[in-house]
């Protein structure tokens, strides 16, 4: 498998992508999940989809946007989706849960009408519906690092205002800390990973991705910089457990990723339950 | 020369959904004043301290250290201890060295990184509290006890000039308060910290403060603990209602 590695590009460019993905995707998905924001992941994901069929659409119908990459205008929507959220929250301020279906259902409604409009990219959207690694480019890899850089980027400046905001936001506020700011960054940062992320394991599997090596980890840790890290190793056992199994197996990699999460979920679980038992013993 | 008061309201009024909840509300804590503001549920007190805190705006003139608060930048001067109820998620996972040491982060200022004594001033909040043994325990593994102490650790670690806490001892263990209280009594006259103690509990420490505010809407009453305790205990127990009765 090396071999293949080192010879082919698409190969390359999928191991790598996942990797970055493996990484940042659960190090955000730790501050995603303590907030308990888990459900937004898939609110965003779906309207990236909207996004992106919609630049599909527009590559069939404006000549010269055909070789525009599509995964920009599901940034731009996801970006879109995070911001109408936040606006949507504060509208429904004691049903702020109300924001997740509105932008959900708007996503999937726009997605399904753009794709009975174009009438032809039934391929490409199975694609981006459940991760088509082998099909990342050289200018989809740039762009994950681009993404990757920037999410780390911010978490590094923000680490100590996010723990703040995510642990007590009530405290954070009377801090004088800028919540509003920061949290308005978080989401840009969250829909940014969520349009990354979606080569590898497509949109509809992306919040596992975010969200169940975090739930691994918080089994085991006892502080908020254990979880991070017991996340990225969950993480990135996932992804090249999930892609080793995909290439022998010939399965779809979004699926063994997402398939190894679970399995490895279920044995974190398993495993401290009998580590709790011997204890009471 | 006088000094400055902490904390100057002036006729400081709120309405929530044109219900009133603060009419007229005027207020000045010193320092070294250990205050506490009681009255029944639904009096106001809280809101009047996320006013204070800035976590809303209200009508009125409202300083806090001789500055308008809208122009008010030291918010590391404040110590803010919320009520343990609606402060955080117990499964969070995070350990009270982690919780303590983000109190330093108004201070430490944005795109900064945390000062390199920051163990040091954790276990120095920890003692104060006498919660250093716990340092590192996962923060929802505590008592209800304990977790205040720890939020008083990471509200004293910038070093405040004020406390601030609301309703402290609500999901206390009974067997814990009068302890608490000690320690806040301790912070004050020891450690020349002024307090505001946000209570509806009609048994707070009142031989511990100095101040009493009754609010209930308005200010009913404001005056030293000594001219509180000379108040005829009928009026008290008029101000709090029927249920209450007065010790």
């Amino acid at each position: 498998m090396i071999e293949a590695i080192l010879h082919y590009e698409f190969l390359q460019n999928a191991f790598l992508s996942g990797i970055i993905i493996g990484f940042i995707a659960p190090l955000l998905g730790v501050f995603i999940v303590v907030r308990r924001m888990s459900l937004i992941a898939d609110a965003l994901s779906h309207v990236t989809l909207a996004g992106i069929t919609g630049g599909l659409l527009l590559n069939q119908h404006i000549a010269a946007l055909a070789f525009f990459n599509p995964i920009y205008f599901g940034i731009a929507a996801s970006i879109l989706g995070s911001v109408l959220i936040e606006r949507l929250r504060v509208l429904y301020k004691h049903f702020s849960e109300l924001a997740i279906p509105i932008i959900m259902s708007c996503g999937i409604g726009l997605s399904a009408v753009f794709i009975s409009l174009a009438n032809g990219f039934t391929t490409d959207v199975m694609g981006y519906l459940f991760g088509t690694v082998s099909a990342v480019s050289r200018q989809d890899l740039w762009i994950i690092v681009a993404i990757a850089v920037i999410v780390l980027l911010f978490l590094t400046i923000f680490y100590k205002e996010l723990f703040v905001l995510s642990f007590d936001e009530e405290y954070a506020k009377a801090s004088g800390l800028p919540a509003t700011m920061i949290h308005f960054l978080f989401m840009i940062i969250v829909a940014l990973t969520i349009a990354a992320s979606m080569r590898i394991v497509g949109i509809l599997l992306v919040s596992s991705l975010i969200t169940l090596p975090v739930a691994g980890a918080m089994r085991l840790s006892k502080g908020f910089k254990e979880t991070l890290v017991y996340s990225v190793v969950f993480g990135e056992m996932a992804v090249i457990i999930g892609l080793i199994l995909a290439f022998y197996l010939d399965l779809a990699p979004g699926g063994t990723i997402v398939v190894t999460s679970i399995a490895i979920l279920i044995i974190v679980i398993l495993c401290k339950k009998a580590v709790q038992k011997g204890a009471q013993q | 020369m006088m000094k400055t008061p902490y904390v100057e309201l002036k006729n400081v009024s709120f309405t929530y959904e044109s219900n009133p909840v603060l009419n007229n509300v005027s207020l000045s804590v010193e320092e070294g004043d250990f205050l506490a503001l009681i009255g029944p549920n639904g009096s106001g007190k809280s809101t009047l301290l996320k006013i204070i805190l800035g976590l809303l705006k209200a009508k009125g003139e409202i300083k806090l250290f001789g500055e308008p608060i809208s122009d008010f930048q030291h918010h590391e001067w404040i110590g803010y201890v919320s009520q343990k109820s609606n402060a955080f998620n117990s499964g969070f996972p995070a350990t009270v060295k982690e919780v303590v040491q983000s109190g330093l982060t108004k201070k430490a200022g944005l795109f900064k990184p945390m000062p390199k004594d920051a163990k040091q001033k954790v276990m120095e909040a920890l003692k104060a509290v006498g919660m250093e043994k716990f340092i590192n325990r996962r923060i929802g593994e505590l008592s209800g006890g304990q977790q205040q102490r720890v939020f008083i650790a990471r509200a004293l670690i910038s070093e405040p000039k004020l406390l601030v806490l609301d309703e402290p001892t609500v999901g206390v263990d009974i067997k814990h308060v009068q302890s608490f209280y000690d320690m806040l009594s301790e912070l004050n006259k020891k450690h020349h910290l002024t307090i505001i103690l946000v209570t509806h509990d009609i048994e707070a420490p009142f031989n511990q403060i100095s101040h009493v505010a009754f609010l209930n809407q308005r200010i009913l009453f404001y005056g030293s603990i000594d001219e509180y305790n000379l108040l005829p205990k009928e009026q008290i127990y008029q101000w709090y209602g029927h249920s209450v009765r007065a010790v």
